[in-house]
């Protein structure tokens, strides 16, 4: 069977994808930086940088280090804003016939509403990803991702802006993932997106000195895998939208593994910057694998985890 | 010309000094593509930990497809990079980022120190083809003898005459290679100057060149992810301190002195 015949489309509320594999925000830039390995318009879709209202600089350097198996960031969001990322960034994935999907991020409930009722209508944008993990200015810095009452009240105000599908990108840096995906769920979500970075922090011995200037820093790559992958099991159990995994993701069986616990789809992020051709390296492995196993659909898989 | 993602096949791997290793390996395309001052991801095989790509300059390329970088073992990373014997391959991200401007006249110098001296040599070799050789004046400094000879000779092979300087004193001048800078002073005539090296030698030069009104390239080095401005983790202050920041993988390695911060 030929790749082409295999259904490995997957749904995002109203959304239907043409395969599961999408890149995760922050590691895939606006798509444009890998044009050079990656087809985009295979991907399911191109998840990009996350945006805000305003441009944002981001936090001083040093803002990664390697750590075991992964890394630590603390970037700082920099991001060009939406008014120039709908002027400069639009126009080349709609070229390329890319799904994109806009991850937006913001101080307030307030920014949220506004960036998503900027975002709706614009031609070539599928679906909205919200960034919970940052935090609230208005409440004292508190992280939207981890209060329900926040987190729903986000959701709620970005629902209220867009006709777009809305997917909840929940922070793993809570005591109970599942109900925090059930608030938001309830306020009207379409799909949530798991796991966000988890928080870490390296130090140098010899200076004694935090290894990030911001001290603290989200930590990805192959190390997290197992925490990201009990959390969408727990996730997928609780809520009935569906969820898209992330965490730790390289290879196909990787993403395999998510789709098994209950993903509809996963998300490639870390492994973009040492394999750049990872996301497409992935599809065409979970190709493989449907087919050696003799299956038609990717959604045979789905949450097909024998306990 | 767009970065390509290859594996290449090891040709050479020579240990100049002690954890100073050169490695050679087949990528036509690339080096049909390269240019001085531009950087490699490499990786020596599918290995979780350490998990990233490490950043190496381009030190050389023949126009039979070789290539040929230069590190230091530092870290687990080179560890595994310095153990790849002829025959196994490299995974290759590249070229990558800007290079440098090549001058064709005037008086050209280049001031390495250390690791900084790789990136260096294409581009003396570069140089070499467009200038007379008294016309580029290599400035050249390392720990110790055994590791700036093996470099030094390559530069005299080119026809440069490399003035040298050694922390220990075994080879050239007993100090820091910004001591013959003087040098270029007493000569009373204009320069440019072409840098990469430890970050306080490059200010050091770069002081200089601000106060003498000389034209400065530095090639600079950070942590870096992915190398090809995805992961935004390679920042560095720009010299309006407020306005945003450079990217190095992005708008350098290469940048104008007066482009960005010297703190």
């Amino acid at each position: 069977m030929a790749l082409s015949d295999l259904d490995l489309s997957c749904r995002i509320g109203a959304l239907t994808l043409q395969n599961p594999v999408l890149t995760a925000s922050g590691t895939f830039g606006y798509g444009r930086e890998f044009e050079s390995f990656v087809n985009l318009h295979r991907l399911g879709a191109v998840v990009v940088k996350g945006i805000s209202l305003a441009p944002r600089r981001g936090n001083p350097p040093p803002r990664v280090v390697e750590t075991a198996c992964g890394m630590l960031n603390a970037i700082g969001l920099e991001n060009v804003g939406v008014e120039r990322f709908l002027a400069e960034k639009m126009d080349y994935l709609r070229g390329m016939r890319a799904t994109v999907i806009v991850n937006i991020l913001g101080d307030s409930v307030e920014e949220y509403a506004e960036l998503a009722g900027l975002l709706d209508g614009v031609a070539g944008i599928a679906a909205i990803e919200v960034n919970i993990s940052c935090p609230n200015v208005k409440k004292g810095g508190v992280a939207f991702g981890t209060d329900p009452k926040m987190a729903a009240a986000v959701t709620k105000a970005v629902k209220g802006a867009t006709k777009l599908p809305v997917i909840i990108k929940l922070s793993p840096n809570v005591t109970d993932i599942a109900l925090m995906a059930k608030a938001v769920e309830a306020a009207g979500a379409d799909a949530v997106s798991l796991i966000n970075t988890l928080l870490g922090m390296a130090i140098d011995i010899r200076s004694r000195r935090p290894r990030l200037a911001n001290v603290v820093g989200g930590l990805s790559g192959p190390a997290i895998k197992p925490v990201a992958l009990r959390m969408v099991w727990q996730v997928a159990r609780a809520v009935q939208i569906p969820v898209i995994g992330i965490g730790g993701i390289a290879t196909a069986e990787d993403a395999l593994e998510f789709l098994i616990a209950g993903a509809s789809a996963i998300e490639v992020g870390t492994a973009n910057f040492i394999n750049p051709r990872a996301c497409e390296d992935i599809l065409n492995g979970i190709g493989a694998y449907l087919e050696a196993n003799k299956m038609t659909s990717v959604r045979e898989l789905v949450g097909s985890l024998a306990v | 010309m767009a970065p390509m993602q290859l594996k290449a096949e090891i040709l050479r791997r020579e240990t100049l000094a002690p954890d100073l290793i050169r490695l050679t390996f087949l990528a036509p395309d690339l080096a049909a593509a390269a240019r001085p001052g531009q950087f490699l991801m490499l990786r020596a095989g599918a290995v979780r930990d350490p998990l990233l790509r490490r950043p190496l300059s381009i030190h050389q390329i023949t126009t039979s497809g070789w290539v040929q970088v230069l590190f230091k073992v530092v870290g687990q990373g080179t560890r595994l990079l310095a153990a790849l014997a002829p025959g196994q391959t490299l995974d290759v991200v590249g070229p990558l980022g800007n290079h440098f401007a090549l001058k064709s006249g005037g008086n050209l110098c280049l001031i390495g120190g250390g690791m900084g001296i790789a990136p260096l040599y294409f581009l003396a070799r570069e140089l070499q083809r467009r200038n007379p050789p008294e016309r580029v004046v290599p400035l050249l400094g390392a720990r110790t003898a055994k590791e700036l000879r093996p470099l030094a000779d390559d530069f005299v092979a080119l026809g440069l005459e490399p003035r040298l300087a050694t922390d220990d004193g075994t080879l050239g001048h007993h100090g820091l290679v910004i001591d013959h800078l003087s040098e270029l002073l007493v000569s009373g005539k204009p320069w440019h100057i072409y840098t990469c090296g430890p970050y306080p030698m490059m200010r050091a030069v770069v002081k200089l060149c601000r106060e003498q009104g000389w034209h400065c390239q530095v090639s600079l080095e950070t942590m870096m992810a992915c190398g090809i401005s995805a992961c935004l983790g390679c920042a560095i202050p720009a010299a309006q301190l407020d306005g945003p920041y450079k990217h190095v993988c992005k708008d350098g390695p290469v940048f104008g002195a007066e482009e960005v911060a010297w703190l």
